[in-house]
Formats: structure tokens, sequence, C-alpha cells
């Protein structure tokens, strides 16, 4: 690790003079468990770290309004147990618990989340330049693509590049239509979560579409009904404390027992958080049933395209869909 | 035999105190205690990244320094401060055995940068034994044999006391799912689980 400069910041604004002033080798830093931890393995290279996890009100989790927000720096422990978001959204609760352990869940930001960087086994374990990888090293090749890939993606890939999006709070946000609120040189913007990620295409090292500059002050997601009726299911390798092979994130709007409106994410399968509209429209205006489920699991993964070893996820991909709308239905009283 | 004009209190030599890293200014409740001026630990390294003031609590006691900005909490408690009971498994928050607590919190302290534990309270293994005797989690640990090389156990026992405090700790599964977080490569986890559940009852939630 190279010398580095530290500060802590208290406002937005003040994070940006600094991260301005400081150049090109700027970062800003919240818990810190992703952009230290790739500091530590050679892959991220600041020169000077702006502290942003003690920005004023910056952990700010309000749930009165007819919608939820999320500070930028709220942690990821103080989410999932907020009562509000456990009893009201469980898909965002699980989505975080069932995410790295309980000692990270207090130090990682729910802002930090969105944007932490793939678990590629080759993108992190060859920055000594044993692998080539185009998300490391724009344009070396990827070692991925054709080599060990039981972890990688089946939808979303492309020729450069077929890396995990890692996080299971993005998912179950894709979900719930949530929107990122940014803070820049020029003020602040909303987005929708759908559009804060871009696909590989040929410049995986590009994954965000927000300006270098720029913090995510908030997250925010519309209060609904279908709230209650959602789950987040997660499988792994192991129980616990592992990332997802697959995931996927379902909120249900009910008319009695049909199907007003579905909300499905897919997680550890694809580049990016990836929103299920084929298995949508299966399940508009349907009574819900296990044949129906898999029918509409299945119409997700339509599209999904295997390389040597990973095959195995888009039957365990589709099988986990199912679960998750079987289990979001039963919730609904 | 160094000069004794340059001794100061509790027969601390200079020479120690610049090698236990200058421990604040040597005034009224930040004199070391013997415990930090006994260490036999590792020579700490110059400091020559750039360097941050660092002001926080330790088990209790102030302590102040500049250290390299660079530096992880880790690293700072077993290389500077001398307390060696956080283990440095990984290195990269996957095992656990580096568990301490900051602000009452369990945090991972090798991905937590030093700089971070500035103005805040940390607790180590070292700081939790009670005046009348070890802590009801270490004995609970010894009394259901919760370990076997011991190298996990100051991180699991400090997950552990901080499951029970968030009230996480209320069946043997929840028990499980919340000290995940904690890898045992000998496998004492049957131990463990019943060593919590026999200490918990003894520890306040907070
Ligand atoms: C062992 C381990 C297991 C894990 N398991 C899981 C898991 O199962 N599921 C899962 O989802 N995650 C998992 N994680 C990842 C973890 O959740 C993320 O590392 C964490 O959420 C990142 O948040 P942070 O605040 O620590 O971000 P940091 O590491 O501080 O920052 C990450 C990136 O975001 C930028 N950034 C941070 N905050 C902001 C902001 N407000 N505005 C603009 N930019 C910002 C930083 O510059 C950096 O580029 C795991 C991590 C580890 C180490
Ligand atoms: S899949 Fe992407 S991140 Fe992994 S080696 Fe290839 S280019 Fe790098
Ligand atoms: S050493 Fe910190 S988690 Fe392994
Ligand atoms: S006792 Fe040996 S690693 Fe846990």
């Amino acid at each position: 690790m190279k010398p580095l400069s530290y500060v802590q910041v208290r406002t937005a604004r003040e994070a940006i003079e600094a991260f301005v002033a400081a150049g090109e080798s700027a970062r800003y830093i919240a818990g810190g468990t992703n952009l230290y931890d790739l500091m530590k393995l050679g892959i991220e290279k600041p020169a000077h770290l702006i502290d942003i996890a003690d920005l004023d009100g910056a952990n700010r989790i309000d749930t009165d309004g007819d919608r939820l927000f999320f500070g930028g720096a709220a942690l990821m422990a103080d989410v999932a147990e907020h009562p509000v978001v456990r009893d009201d959204y469980p898909v965002l609760a699980e989505s975080l618990s069932k995410a790295a352990s309980q000692q990270l869940r207090n130090m990682a930001t729910v802002g930090g989340n969105l944007l932490q960087r793939t678990r590629c086994p080759y993108f992190r374990n060859g920055a000594d330049g044993t692998y080539p990888c185009n998300k490391r090293e724009p344009g070396s090749g990827c070692a991925a693509i054709g080599g060990i890939d039981r972890s990688q993606a089946v939808l979303g890939a492309s020729a450069a590049c077929n890396a995990v999006s890692p996080g299971d709070w993005p998912v179950a946000l894709m979900a719930m239509d949530a929107a990122v609120e940014l803070q820049g040189l020029d003020g602040t913007r909303v987005i929708p979560i759908s559009e804060l990620y871009r696909p590989p295409s040929r410049t995986p090292h590009l994954e965000f579409t927000i300006g270098r500059e720029e913090i995510v002050t908030g997250i925010s997601v519309p209060k609904t009904a279908a709230g209650r009726n959602s789950t987040y299911l997660k499988v792994r390798d192991r129980e616990s404390y592992a990332f997802a092979l697959v995931s996927a994130a379902v909120a249900l709007e009910m008319d009695g027992d049909r199907v007003r409106q579905a909300h499905v994410a897919l997680g550890g399968v694809a580049t990016v958080p990836w929103r299920g509209r084929p298995a949508e429209a299966v399940l508009r205006g349907e009574t819900l049933d296990r044949g129906r489920a898999l029918e509409a699991a299945r119409a997700a993964f339509a599209e999904a395209r295997a390389g040597r070893h990973n095959a195995f996820k888009i039957e365990l991909g589709a099988r986990t869909l199912a679960d998750a709308i079987i289990n979001a239905g039963s919730r609904n009283q | 035999m160094p000069d004794p004009q340059d001794r100061q209190p509790f027969d601390l030599t200079r020479r120690q105190v610049l090698e236990t890293g200058t421990i604040a200014s040597l005034t009224g409740a930040m004199l070391p205690t013997a415990g930090l001026a006994q260490q036999a630990g590792p020579q700490p390294s110059p400091e020559n990244g750039m360097t941050v003031h660092l002001s926080f609590r330790v088990n209790g006691r102030p302590t102040a320094l500049d250290i390299d900005a660079r530096a992880s909490l880790l690293d700072l408690l077993r290389e500077r401060l001398g307390l060696v009971g956080a283990k440095k498994g990984c290195d990269h928050g996957q095992c656990g055995a580096c568990t301490v607590h900051m602000d009452n919190r369990r945090v991972a302290s090798c991905l937590t940068m030093a700089a971070k534990a500035d103005g805040r309270d940390v607790t180590t293994i070292e700081g939790i034994a009670r005046a009348n005797g070890l802590h009801p989690m270490q004995q609970a640990f010894i009394d259901h044999d919760a370990l076997q090389c011991g190298y996990c156990t100051p991180g699991q026992i400090m997950a552990a006391i901080a499951c029970v405090k968030e009230g996480h700790a209320s069946t043997p599964e929840q028990i499980k799912e919340y000290m995940s977080g904690n890898i045992c490569r000998c496998g004492a986890y049957v131990g463990i689980v019943a060593a919590i559940e026999q200490a918990a009852p003894q520890i306040e939630r907070s």
C-alpha cells in the first residue's frame, strides 16, 4: 500500500471540495470494508482518502414520510434491525441480515454497499500480474471466461467480463424500485437504482454511472403494501457468511389471492442487480402455485447463458426464485 | 545502564517509551500501567508514511499517538500498543479472529482503518476481565472446552459478548447465525454455542 493522506469531514460539501482539491487519486471511504480490503490486495491505490462515514446526519433512517429513507452512511446492521424495515419490508431486512457478518454490518454503510466491487476470484487475486482482468487492467483480457467460472454470471455477461455483481441489498432495492440520491459539484440529483449500474459491455472497468466526486447521500424506497409480502432468499455454499450463489428478491402486490403486480430481482447470477421482468409478466393476474411460480422463474432465466462450470446456476436460480415467489405469497394475509 | 536522569516514573526508560510508540504525554491518567510498560511485543517499525494524530481510549485508558494513515486498527493494537490478544487470521474480514469492540459494537479490526478510532472507545480481550475475576463469557469458554488451539478464541469471545448484548443469543440457531462471522479451524463450534448459552443470562443486554 502506498502512503496516503486521510481526512475526516463533516459535510458533503466539505467532502466534495476536499475530493476535488486532492485530484485524480482521491477516493471517498465509508466503512472501508470493501475499499480498504482492495487496497490491501493492491487493486485500489488511492493517495488521498476522504472519510465520509461521519457526515452530519448521514446515518439517518426515516420511515415517517411516503418513502423510507436511509442516509448513505447508515450502517447495514442498523437498517437491518429497524423495526419498520424488519416488520413491513422483510425483503430489505433479510438482504442485509444475510450479508457478510455482524462485525462487518456494524462497519459497512448502505451507501458503500451499492458501490462494492465484484468478488470475481481473478479480479481479486491477480493484481500481481498473475491473471489478466479487464476490470482491473482495461484491455488486458479476462481470465474468468473459459477459466474456473463456477462463480460467474449467467445473465448480462459480455465478451469482456462475466463478473457477478456481489451485493444483496442492491438486488432487494431493485425489486422495490428504490431511488438513489446523489450530491455532486452541481448540486443534488436522484436516479432510479436501475440506472446506477453499467453492464460490462466492452468497458467492464466502468461499473457505475455516477461521477467520481458524487456522494450517495441517501437511498429511498416508495412505501407499498407489497413490502409485507416480500422475501429475500439467498443460496450459498455454506449456510451463512458467504456471498450468494443465487438469490431472489420478491415482493407481491396482491388482489385477494391473485397477483396484481410482482416485483422480482435476482442476485449472484448477473453482472448487475437484475430485474426479472419476464417473471413479473408471467405472474400478473395469476393465482400462485408451485407450477406457476416455476414457470415464471424459468422465464426470468430464458436468456441465461452458461460457461464451463456455472450451468447449475440456471436451474438453481430458477428453483430459488420459485421458492421465493411462494414464500412471498404465503406472507400475504 | 541508562543515565538515571533519563529515567521516567515507574521505571520506564525513555527508550521503552519510544518503543511503545509515544504513549501520549505521560501525565495523570495517561500514565502507562504495568501491562503496557512490560510489553515485550514486536519492535514498532518507524512510521514512514504520512501520519495522522489519533486520540482514543483503549480498554478505558486514554491513548494518543501519531500513526501511519494506512494502519489497520489490528496492526495498531498488536504492533504498537502491545495488545496481541486480537489475532490476525486472514486480514480481509473473512474470519473474525481480530474482533474487538468499538463504541460497544463488534467490528473486524483488520478492516477498520486505525484512523477511524479517533475519539472512540476500543475494547479488546485484554479489557474484559472484571476486578473479581474472569468475564462470565471467558469462564463459560473454559467450562465448555470451547476451544482447541485457541487462536480464534479472543475473537470468538469478543463476538460472543456482543452477540448477547445485541439480543442475538436467544436460541442456538440464532447464536449460530450471529456468530457465523467467526471461523474456528479446530471446529469447537458445539462448545462455543454451549458457552454462549451459559453466559448469556449473566450478561446485560445493551
Ligand atoms: C468477508 C466479507 C463478506 C461479505 N459478504 C457480503 C455479502 O454476503 N453480501 C453483501 O452484499 N456484501 C458482502 N460484503 C461486502 C460488504 O457488504 C461491503 O464491503 C460493504 O457494504 C461496503 O460498504 P462500506 O461502507 O464498507 O464501503 P467502503 O469500502 O468504504 O466503500 C466502497 C466503495 O464505495 C465508495 N463509497 C462508499 N460510500 C460512498 C458514498 N456515500 N458515496 C459515494 N461513494 C461511496 C468508496 O469510495 C468505495 O469505492 C462482504 C464483505 C466482506 C469483507
Ligand atoms: S470476469 Fe471481469 S472481473 Fe473477472 S477476470 Fe474477467 S474481466 Fe476481470
Ligand atoms: S483477521 Fe480480521 S477477519 Fe480475519
Ligand atoms: S480453537 Fe483453534 S481455531 Fe478455534
